[in-house]
Order: structure tokens, then C-alpha cells, then sequence
């Protein structure tokens, strides 16, 4: 775990906001260097703090219109292992993410379609007849907004 | 906005690689660095390629817990919605705000320090926004997978 500082704090604002911005433009618009504010970024990255680049796609013009958030109960828990589930459920195309979660469900998954048909296909073709699947809960996402979190 | 093969081809290696330059994005995809430098300014300019985003790890800078906290709220009040929205994202906590048509009506992803952490900021901040009914909550022990991958 890395402390940053207020200057970190704002290169990570403007790289959450526009992750094309170069060193030196980051660098211009906050009074360092390029190779200060290109440090600072390696040095995020190093640290993971900085965990990668999220492409964001209008998926609805790309013929993707539906995303459904599954809560997936496992029902055969100790008999097949979660780790024959999570390798099945990674290699479906359409589960955007896959996660491991406590509480009323096992695992949380991501799904895209082109449209409710669609989905229903992926539904009982690919989700039902995963190892291990038991109870089933979907939800069918309306909107979507990421917030800056605790940055300021 | 009409798209064809090569700007699928260009989206699914930018989507699988999200990092790499475009001279090396091209290099995958097949075509020269000057077409694809010029599918993406038309992918940008269409609306499809909304932006790029640098994704921060919270775990690396001491943000244990991710909660993913799902409410139903009172409907029979028609500002339901607006007024719990709009307070959630005041919330510095939140970095994740997702509405749906299913049983749950909104989804908060909330982290926390620590567990003493995440008990302070349920309690003053959760449970005081407005027209909440019920809450559920999944706690996230792992994420297998994010990749924003679409069939294309």
C-alpha cells in the first residue's frame, strides 16, 4: 500500500476522467514537469494503484442493448469445487465480470446481450447448464454511473 | 453511425488490450497505424468510443472493503428516485451508482477502510439517505473477472 499525495491524488483525477491525457499535458495542467508527472504515474502503476484502462463503448450502438446482473447461488457447494464454476463462467463470452461475493448469493455476473431474446438464450443455454448453479436472480440494468470515490 | 469489420477488429483488440498504443493496436488488428488512427478519431466522433478511463485499485491504496449494497426503495413517493440518487452520489464513499428493473431498484457499490470503517459510513451515510425500503448486501470477496468484453 502506497500514500499519495495531493498532487498524486490529482494526476489520478484527471486519469480516471481521461486516461489518453499524456504525462505532459497532466504535467502542464498541474505545474510539474513531464518526466515529474510521468514519475508519479509510473510509480501508481508500479504500485497497482493504477490497475489498468476500462474502454468505455456506447454498447447499444455496437447492437448490445441489454445488460443483466445475475446473483447466482451455487447448489452443489463442496461437490463441485468454485473453481470449476468460475473457469466455466470466465469463458462465456457474453459474462462481462465475474465475482465471488458473501451473502445472499455466491457470485455476482455481468452479462451482455443484443436484446431480451438474447438473453434468454444465454440464460438457458450457457448460464443454467454452468457446474454447480443453483438458484438464479436477474436484474435488468436501466443505468449506469461511476463516481470519482474518496479522491478529493 | 455504420460500422464495419475493421473498426469491430479494432474495438475487440482495444477492449482485450486497453493499454497499448495505437502503432501496436494496429499491428493487431491488422492495418496501418494512419487507418487505425483514423477509425478510432471516427469511432470517437460517432459516439461509439465514449472515452478511455484509468481504473483505480482501491485495495492498493488501503480500501479493503467493496460492498455492493441493493436497495428497494418506497415507490409510493414518485421523488423516490431523484432524491435518493441525488444524495447517494454525495456520498464520497460510492464509486458506483447503477439503477435496474428487477426486484432491486438500486445498486451502491460503497468501500470502506476496514470493516470499523465500513460500519461508520453505513451507518451515517447508508442508512440516512431518503426512501430506502429495503437493503440488502453482498459482500465482495474477489473479482475473477472485468473485462467489458463484448461478442463483436
Amino acid at each position: 500500500m502506497i500514500a499519495l499525495d495531493d498532487t498524486d491524488r490529482a494526476i489520478l483525477r484527471v486519469l480516471v476522467a481521461d486516461a489518453t491525457q499524456s504525462a505532459g499535458a497532466i504535467g502542464r495542467s498541474l505545474g510539474l514537469s513531464q518526466p515529474a508527472a510521468w514519475r508519479r504515474i509510473r510509480r501508481m502503476e508500479e504500485a497497482g494503484v493504477i490497475a489498468g484502462r476500462r474502454i468505455d463503448l456506447d454498447t447499444a450502438a455496437l447492437g448490445f442493448g441489454v445488460t443483466v446482473f445475475l446473483g447466482v447461488k451455487l447448489a452443489t457447494k463442496g461437490r463441485v469445487s468454485l473453481e470449476d464454476f468460475e473457469r466455466a463462467a470466465t469463458a462465456i463470452p457474453e459474462v462481462q465480470t465475474v465475482q465471488h461475493v458473501l451473502g445472499m448469493y455466491d457470485y455476482r455476473l455481468r452479462v451482455t446481450a443484443r436484446d431480451l431474446a438474447d438473453f434468454e438464450r444465454v440464460l438457458r443455454r450457457r448460464i443454467m447448464t454452468l457446474p454447480g448453479v443453483g438458484n438464479v436472480e436477474a436484474n435488468v440494468l436501466l443505468s449506469e454511473e461511476r463516481r470519482p470515490g474518496p479522491l478529493g | 453511425m455504420l460500422i464495419d469489420d475493421t473498426d469491430r477488429r479494432i474495438l475487440r483488440h482495444l477492449l482485450s488490450e486497453p493499454g497499448l498504443a495505437t502503432a501496436d493496436l494496429a499491428e493487431r488488428a491488422g492495418v496501418t497505424a494512419a487507418t487505425c488512427w483514423r477509425r478510432l478519431e471516427r469511432l470517437v466522433e460517432g459516439g461509439i468510443l465514449r472515452g478511455q478511463h484509468a481504473v483505480v485499485d482501491w485495495r492498493a491504496l488501503g480500501w479493503a472493503v467493496e460492498v455492493s449494497l441493493r436497495f428497494t426503495l418506497d415507490k409510493t413517493n414518485p421523488r423516490a428516485f431523484d432524491e435518493f440518487l441525488d444524495a447517494a452520489r454525495n456520498v464520497p464513499e460510492v464509486i458506483e451508482i447503477q439503477t435496474f428493473l428487477g426486484r432491486v431498484d438500486v445498486r451502491l457499490n460503497v468501500i470502506a477502510r476496514d470493516m470499523g470503517h465500513y460500519q461508520e459510513v453505513y451507518r451515517d451515510r447508508i442508512l440516512t439517505l431518503p426512501h430506502i425500503a429495503d437493503i440488502e448486501s453482498l459482500m465482495l470477496v474477489s473479482t475473477i473477472k472485468d473485462s467489458g468484453s463484448l461478442p463483436l
